[in-house]
Parts: structure tokens; C-alpha cells; sequence
């Protein structure tokens, strides 16, 4: 029996392996498929989520290792019907080509603006540099995290759950 | 568009269910009829309309419940309003379910937030060839969508015309509403469809498109239809498809392609945690048109999650009989092409005119003053989509289920893997992660399919990353031998293309996209002209990748005749408007091919936009390129810096597109974008095969393209009055040639191989 605490709630679950990454278990077992699989090395970022906040690669962290620790999955941005202004800012900016990727750059960005409200060009580009878009949508996606922090002004951040 | 064609435009969907019908928004659809109303004598098109049989309705409850208006497979209005447009084909990325439900919802002037757009069932009868490849989804379903949606306005209009006792030419729509100016009466499309789909159908000649000016929707910025779906993180990928009961399966396959399984630890595989079966896959019998490859060989493991399965993966032992195992060495292959390139002319000749060896003989004084050669080199590349290949299939009484990724979904190809009949094969179209030409193949959905079968449930197929790269059917290599002659007056004259490439070994059919075509620029701009290729045969499977041909081709030619621009002494610029000058306004362009009047247009605005031969930032050096392809005339201008360690920064690409009017100008600036992030990072990359295996496995290894290298890039489309085309590939093939003529301003170095990095130069 392993406890998690995924998105605000409270999750058992059963019959897990311990060294099962923490991608697998949100995929296989709590049917939370927004965190994608891309490489399973910790190289493309498809499968970030965030651990007590911190954006993560879910493929490498064995599920054993985050019991206690708050798990933030691209479920998790909106509260409710409430979009989260980065997730608004994305549409706003139509995004995305394939989308694969983008839950993934969204759990980064997001992490970004919670830690540096008003982010530079340099800044963007180094807390986004592990998240490849194969369609290569970083010029909006840059845009995105510009237009989020200035009309929230933090509030992003503080939006995070 | 021929009868035929929108016969088939106008047909319903007729089999499967349809998303709905639980919310009365089209009820039992597939239990009605279809009304076909076919041309009179005169021979006139054929117009055939999916609805509800009159009637139908009424008997199955005691009173007349609300109809649903479905005029064909394309659009339904429901009575409260709704509006629900549909589209064909797969998205891949390219943004099509966007494109064609705004296409759908201008003629029939709707208003788009009462739009919904639904991904098509796969039904060949009624669509045709449902088909993401080829940037060809817009200009193949311009006409027939236009139709639809005219067509369903038109019975709109009828009905209100018929409702009020009007002249159908009296009354005008707007906003999903139809309007009678005279009276002040309007009406909403959601109050006209039951009556709309009681009408005949009209006839395709009085259909009258919208014009240009009209336009309200199309050319105007639209975000995605799925974008709000994406940004949650909801289930729209075949990945992220669960049923109750599913397992879980993975092949492994062997590293040299062609190589089968001899023996396994498998006693040992199957006692692991969480694993079901194991077991060696024969393989479908193999073929020699790689489209229509099915299962390949090797051993699977069934399992209860992902995790277990990958994790059983890395415990296999298994020996390979790789008697019939690729044995392709990508250094081999360099030295083959070195000495087959030292011959002028290859073994085939594709096209020759006039005398080109004559014209390059350096014992011909009498026009000819300088000759420039180049030998031009380009690895394989992956097309490392970002969703790794995978497939849920369910198997169950004889026929089965597939969801997947596909770009090109074939039933035959599926039902030969699970050894039943085409028709017990149901293939659902997700959102596609990424296809770059791969999922035109459907490989890995046979591999799902015959699991199901023989696991006889629900089964979900994973590749891992390795599994991807190792079996992808990668962009082909290539050489390319040049020869050019200059006139007196330092005017291209002679043109002579050797390209050295490969041919498959089991069909010995040139490789794709690995070929010289007859037409290939300059031909039909030179006297002399001659395209030849010699062919190495390749086991190593290749197959379209994103603008395939082009994508390589532009880079040798455009590069090319840079080096011939510069041996003459003549401005880029100038030299290409000179160039493409000599066959403007001489006839009609050939129909679908390149036009020069378009290609100067493209090149000036490119030209004029990114201020060529203006100051630029110290360091700062532009390259200019033209390719087209796919239907569209494509300049572009880069500006690049070069640093003493030969570290390329590319700050800015200036695009200029000529293809046709934009459909939803938001799409087609990002498809722009990422054309040139797509092209700057392939620079760089290389899949090498040695002993018949592909030696970059991961991204570790095979770095693509991160934010950071990311440029400028500006956008600027001549809105022609051509009809439009596709942009998920013509933008691709001048962005390498353009920055490596950049680069070649910047440091004098010509770049003749790809990647760069095997001259030493990097991106950063």
C-alpha cells in the first residue's frame, strides 16, 4: 500500500513496485495521463510535474522516494474551471502545434514564474532548457510566460497549488 | 472537384457511432437512412446528402422531436444552435482541425463561437484517403469543405425563404443567423435546421462560393480548437487511452534491422513482477514497400503496467539470428559515394538537354569562362517525434479496435497483422504527437493489433525511446556531385546534378526522398542540364520526413548555387532574381509546379523585409535561400553570427511565403516558426548506421533543438490569389541553405556536409 498526495488529494494505491518511476504511477495507476512519456531518460521534460513545487522529471524519480511530498500534476494548475493565467496565456498565444510536449513546458513555466515572478529572456531559457517541443513552438511559448507574468505579476505563482 | 469527388464530399457517415448521440444532438443517426440525390440527365454533378429520413424521426416517439440538420459527413446543426464542423484528417500538429473547421464555418457563415470541431471517424467510403502528409490537407479539401459548408447555408436560407414566403435572394446569413433586411427578420441556424433537413439538396451549380472580400473568418488568427483541452492536460493521445482490463505490451526488437529472435530467457522474463507472458514474435512476412510494413520480429512481453514491462525489457537475454539482419555502414557508405561521385554522370540519367559536358569541358573557350564544382554530403536523421510510437488495441469476436497515432490510417496494412478481414478493423484517429512523415507508416498499430489477438483483450503497445529511434524509417543520406558553368558575363549556363544515393534493397526502388526528379531546378533555366543518380542499395528502411526531397535538396542547390553567385562575383540576391527572371512571363507555369513570377515575388519581399544589404549589428552576416516545394514559393533570409570557435548563432529568419490566402493566420505563423527551430536543430543532428544499426538511441545522444537556440523569426505571407496550400513542410527546406550561406558571409567557409558538426561548427 503506497499513499500519495497528488493535486490536493489523498491517493492509495495498491501493488506498486518501489523502484516504479513516479510517471507510471500517475499514468497506469491514477489514470492521470497529462504527464507525458517521451524519453525515459530525463532528457525531454514531457514528464515533469512538480514535488513540494520544484518541477522534477517523473521518469526518474521511483515513486518510493516522494511519500510526504506534495505532487503537482498539469491536472492540477487549473482550480476548477479556473484557469490558471499561464494556462490561459498559452491558449491566448495558441501554443501549441502537437501539444505533446506542452504539459510538461506548462509544469515548467509555471515552476519559473512561482520562483521569479518577472522573468528575463536568459532566465526563461535556462529554467525551460529541459523541455524540448519537437514542433518547436519556444518563441510562444517564451511569449506565453512573458504575457503571464506581466498580467499577473506573480499571481501566477502564487496560483500554483 | 469531379462528381465523384463530392458525391463521396456530401456522403454521410454511415457506419459507427457518432459522438452525441447520447445527448440528443444527432440521435441514431446510424440507424437512419441516407437521402442520395443524384444529378438529372444533363450530366450535372452529383450531390448525395447524408440526414435522417424524413419520417424516421416521428415513429420512433409520440411526437415530433427536434431534427438534427446533418448535410453530409462535414457539418450538423443541432436545434438549440450548436454547430458541430468535422474534420477529416489527422492533426498532426499542423493544426488542421482548426483549418478546416474555420474553412467549414466561413461559407457557411457561422459564428465561430458556436463551433465545435470533432475529429472524423476513419471511413474511407465516405472521406476518401484521410491522409496528414504532403502539406496537402488544405489544397485537396479547399473546394470540397467550401462546398459543404455553402451548401448547408444554402438549405438554411431555403428554409427561411420557404418559412417567411421570400425569395431565397432576399435574404442574407450572418453569425449563424439568417436575415431578411427588408422585414427586419431574422432567424438562428439552430431554429431552421429541422426544416433545412427536410429540403432537397441543391444542386452544386448554384452554389455560389463566397468571394475574398467577404472573408470573416479566414485569414484571421484563431488558437487551436484542442488548446484548452492541452493546457489541462486531458486524454486527446492515443497514449493516454485506458480500457478496463488492459495489459500491457512491448517487442523488443532486434538493434540490426531484419534480425529475428532465435531463443529467449524466457522462464526467467516470465517470473518477474507484474509480467504475464513472453513470447517470440515471428512477424508478419516482410515487404518491399516499407508503407506497408506490419510486425517485425522479435520478443514480447505482456505485462499489467508499463513499468513492469520495460523493466522485464532490460532483463532479456536474447540471441539474434541476424543471417538476414541489416549489415549497412554509414562510413561504407561515404567511401562507395566518394568514388562513385568522381563520374560527372551517374548511372541513370534522369534528364539531360543540350550538351552539358561540352559546356564544362575546360577545351570549350568559346562561351563558358569559369567552372565551380561541389561535393555535398547529409547524414540520416530521425524524425524523433516526441510520442513514442504506441497503439491501445482490442481484440474481441473477430474484429478490432485500434486508437493511435496515425498520419495515414490503413485497415488492410492492420488487418493483415491481426489476420482479419479489412472490414473487422476499426481504427480511431487521436491527436498525433508529432508525425514528421513517420506515422504514415503503421507499423507499430500491427504490432498492437496482432497482440490483442493473440492476448485476445485490450492491449496497450509502448515503444520506448531506443525501440523508436532504432526503428525509425529515417530521412535518407545522401551526396550530391556539382558541376556549374558561368558565361561571359557571369550568367549561370551549364548546371550538372550527380547525386549519389541509395536504392531499397528488397524492391530496388529508388530510396524516398532520396531521389533527383527531371524537374529539378535550374532545369528548365539553363540550356544545359543534366540530373543523374547513382544508386547504393539500402537495407536500413527509410521513409518520408517532414518536406522529403526538399528538405536535403534545397540544401545542396541553394547552397550551391550560392557558391556559384559568389564565383561570379554577383549579388545573391540579384543572381537568384536574374535566375528565376529567365522563365517569369515566359507561358503558363507548369500547373502545381514552381512559378517563377511567385518565386521572384517571395525572394524581393524576403529580400526587402530582412533589409538585405543594410547595416546589420557588428557580426551580423544574412544568407538568403529560395526552395519550393509542396506547392508553396518560399524565401527566407537568415542573420547569423559566427564566433571565433565556431559557435553559429542564428538571431533572426525572415520568412516570405506565397502560399495562396491563410487560412488561420495563427497556425500558419507557428507552422513558420517551427519549420525553422525544426531545420536549425536538424543541422545538427546525425542518426550514423553501422553494422546494420542505428547508433543514436536517445536524446542524449541525438540533442534536438532546446529554447535557447531559438530565433527571431518574422513571418510575412504574400496573400496571392491562388488557391491555398499547405505550410506544415515548405518552409523547412530554405532555412539550412539560407543560414549556411550566412555563415558562409560570416567566415568564408562553405559548409558541404551536414551535420555542421562534422566541421566543427555548433550552434549556440
Amino acid at each position: 500500500m503506497l499513499r500519495l498526495h497528488v493535486n490536493g488529494k489523498d491517493r492509495q494505491i495498491d501493488d506498486v513496485a518501489d523502484d516504479t518511476p513516479l510517471l507510471w504511477v500517475l499514468r497506469d495507476e491514477l489514470n492521470l495521463v497529462g504527464t507525458k512519456f517521451g524519453c525515459g531518460i530525463a532528457q525531454c521534460g514531457a514528464c515533469t510535474v512538480h514535488l513540494d513545487g520544484q518541477p522534477v522529471r517523473s521518469c526518474q524519480i521511483p515513486v518510493s522516494a516522494v511519500s510526504g511530498l506534495k505532487i503537482t500534476t498539469v491536472e492540477g494548475l487549473a482550480k476548477g474551471e479556473q484557469l490558471s493565467t499561464l494556462q490561459q496565456a498559452w491558449i491566448d498565444h495558441d501554443v501549441a502545434q502537437c501539444g505533446y510536449c506542452q504539459s510538461g513546458q506548462l509544469m515548467s513555466a509555471t515552476a519559473l514564474l512561482a520562483a521569479t515572478p518577472d522573468p528575463t529572456d536568459a532566465q526563461i531559457d535556462s529554467a525551460m532548457a529541459g523541455n524540448i517541443c519537437r514542433c518547436g513552438t519556444y518563441g510562444r511559448i517564451k511569449k506565453a510566460i512573458k504575457a503571464a507574468a506581466q498580467s499577473g505579476k506573480g499571481q501566477a505563482g502564487k496560483e500554483r497549488a | 472537384m469531379n462528381s465523384e469527388q463530392f458525391n463521396r464530399m456530401m456522403l454521410g457517415a454511415g457506419s459507427g457511432t457518432v459522438a452525441g448521440a447520447d445527448s440528443g444532438i444527432l440521435p441514431n443517426l446510424s440507424r437512419r437512412g441516407f437521402i442520395k440525390v443524384a444529378s438529372g440527365a444533363a450530366g450535372g454533378l452529383v450531390l448525395g446528402l447524408s440526414m435522417g429520413a424524413p419520417g424516421e424521426a416521428q415513429a420512433q416517439s409520440a411526437g415530433p422531436p427536434p431534427r438534427p440538420f446533418a448535410p453530409g459527413a462535414f457539418v450538423r446543426i443541432a436545434p438549440d444552435g450548436k454547430i458541430t464542423l468535422i474534420s477529416k484528417n489527422p492533426e498532426i500538429g499542423q493544426g488542421i482541425k482548426t483549418g478546416f473547421g474555420v474553412i467549414l464555418a466561413e461559407e457557411l457563415d457561422a459564428s465561430w463561437s458556436d463551433v465545435t470541431v470533432e475529429q472524423a471517424e476513419v471511413n474511407r467510403a465516405v472521406y476518401g484517403s484521410q491522409i496528414a502528409g504532403g502539406s496537402m490537407s488544405i489544397p485537396r479539401a479547399w473546394d470540397e469543405l467550401r462546398y459543404a459548408g455553402a451548401g448547408a447555408r444554402a438549405m438554411l436560407v431555403a428554409a427561411a425563404a420557404n418559412q417567411w414566403g421570400v425569395p431565397a435572394s432576399d435574404l442574407t446569413t450572418s453569425e449563424s443567423r439568417v436575415i431578411h433586411a427588408a422585414s427586419g427578420r431574422t432567424a438562428s441556424y439552430g431554429s431552421l435546421a429541422t426544416a433545412a433537413a427536410a429540403l432537397p439538396v441543391p444542386d452544386i451549380g448554384s452554389i455560389r462560393l463566397k468571394t475574398r472580400k467577404e472573408y470573416k473568418l479566414i485569414g484571421k488568427r484563431f488558437t487551436g480548437v484542442d488548446n484548452a483541452a492541452l493546457v489541462r492536460g486531458q486524454p486527446l493521445f492515443a497514449l493516454d487511452v485506458q480500457l478496463p482490463g488492459m495489459k500491457y505490451a512491448s517487442i523488443a526488437k532486434c538493434p540490426s534491422v531484419g534480425g529475428k529472435a532465435k531463443s529467449f530467457n524466457a522462464e526467467e522474463i516470465k517470473k518477474l513482477p507484474g509480467i504475464l507472458d513472453a513470447f517470440i514474435v515471428e512477424g508478419t512476412p516482410p515487404v518491399t514497400d516499407v508503407m506497408k510494413t506490419g510486425v517485425l520480429p522479435g520478443v514480447a512481453i505482456i505485462g499489467k503496467s508499463t513499468w513492469a514491462v520495460f523493466s522485464a525489457r532490460k532483463a532479456l537475454k536474447i540471441e539474434w539470428d541476424t543471417r538476414t539482419a541489416s549489415k549497412d555502414s554509414w562510413t561504407d557508405f561515404v567511401k562507395q559515394a566518394k568514388a562513385l561521385s568522381s563520374n560527372a554522370q551517374g548511372e541513370v540519367v534522369v534528364k539531360t538537354k543540350g550538351d552539358v559536358d561540352k559546356a564544362l569541358s575546360p577545351d570549350n573557350t568559346d562561351t563558358k569562362i569559369k567552372t565551380v564544382e561541389a561535393f555535398y554530403q547529409f547524414g540520416f536523421v530521425s524524425h524523433a517525434q516526441l510520442e513514442p510510437q504506441n497503439t491501445v488495441a482490442w481484440f474481441k469476436d473477430g474484429s478490432v479496435e485500434l486508437w493511435a497515432p496515425m498520419q495515414l490510417p490503413d485497415p488492410a496494412v492492420v488487418a493483415a497483422a491481426a489476420d482479419v478481414p479489412a472490414d473487422r478493423v476499426k481504427l480511431n484517429q487521436m491527436r498525433v504527437g508529432g508525425g514528421f512523415g513517420r506515422r504514415l507508416m503503421n507499423d507499430f498499430v500491427c504490432e498492437a493489433a496482432y497482440l490483442s489477438r493473440r492476448v485476445e483483450g485490450p492491449v496497450q503497445v509502448v515503444w520506448t525511446r531506443e525501440d523508436d529511434m532504432r526503428h525509425d524509417a529515417y530521412r535518407v543520406g545522401g551526396f550530391m556531385g556539382y558541376r556549374a558553368g558561368l558565361d561571359t558575363q557571369g550568367k549561370l549556363s551549364a548546371f550538372d546534378a550527380h547525386m549519389v544515393s541509395f536504392k531499397d534493397t528488397a524492391s530496388g526502388k529508388v530510396s524516398k526522398g532520396g531521389g533527383i526528379s527531371p524537374n529539378e531546378f535550374p532545369a528548365d533555366y539553363v540550356d544545359d542540364y543534366r540530373a543523374s543518380q547513382s544508386l547504393m542499395p539500402l537495407s536500413t528502411p527509410t521513409v518520408w520526413w517532414r518536406a522529403p526531397g526538399a528538405c536535403t535538396m534545397a540544401w545542396v542547390q541553394q547552397s550551391f548555387l550560392h557558391e556559384v553567385a559568389v564565383a561570379a562575383g554577383r549579388d545573391h540576391v540579384e543572381f537568384l532574381l536574374e535566375l528565376f527572371g529567365r522563365g517569369a512571363g515566359k507561358g503558363t507555369p507548369p500547373a502545381g509546379g514552381l512559378d517563377a513570377a511567385r518565386a521572384i515575388g517571395v525572394i524581393k519581399l524576403a529580400a526587402e523585409k530582412a533589409g538585405w544589404n543594410k547595416p546589420l549589428p557588428k557580426g551580423h552576416h544574412h544568407g538568403i535561400a529560395f526552395y519550393f516545394s509542396h506547392l508553396g514559393h518560399i524565401a527566407e533570409v537568415a542573420e547569423v553570427s559566427v564566433d571565433a570557435s565556431k559557435k553559429v548563432t542564428v538571431h533572426r529568419v525572415t520568412v516570405a511565403a506565397d502560399v495562396g490566402p491563410v487560412i488561420n493566420l495563427s497556425a500558419a505563423e507557428n507552422q513558420c516558426e517551427g519549420s525553422v527551430v525544426d531545420a536549425i536543430g536538424t543541422m545538427t543532428l546525425e542518426v550514423t548506421i553501422e553494422d546494420g544499426a542505428a547508433q543514436q538511441t536517445n536524446f542524449d545522444r541525438y540533442p534536438l533543438p532546446r529554447m535557447a537556440i531559438s530565433p527571431q523569426v518574422d513571418v510575412h505571407f504574400v496573400q496571392s490569389e491562388h488557391s491555398p496550400t499547405g505550410l506544415g513542410e515548405p518552409v523547412f527546406p530554405p532555412v539550412v541553405p539560407a543560414i549556411c550561406n550566412a555563415i558562409y558571409a560570416a567566415t568564408g567557409h562553405r559548409i558541404r556536409t551536414l551535420p555542421v558538426t562534422q566541421e566543427g561548427f555548433r550552434l549556440g
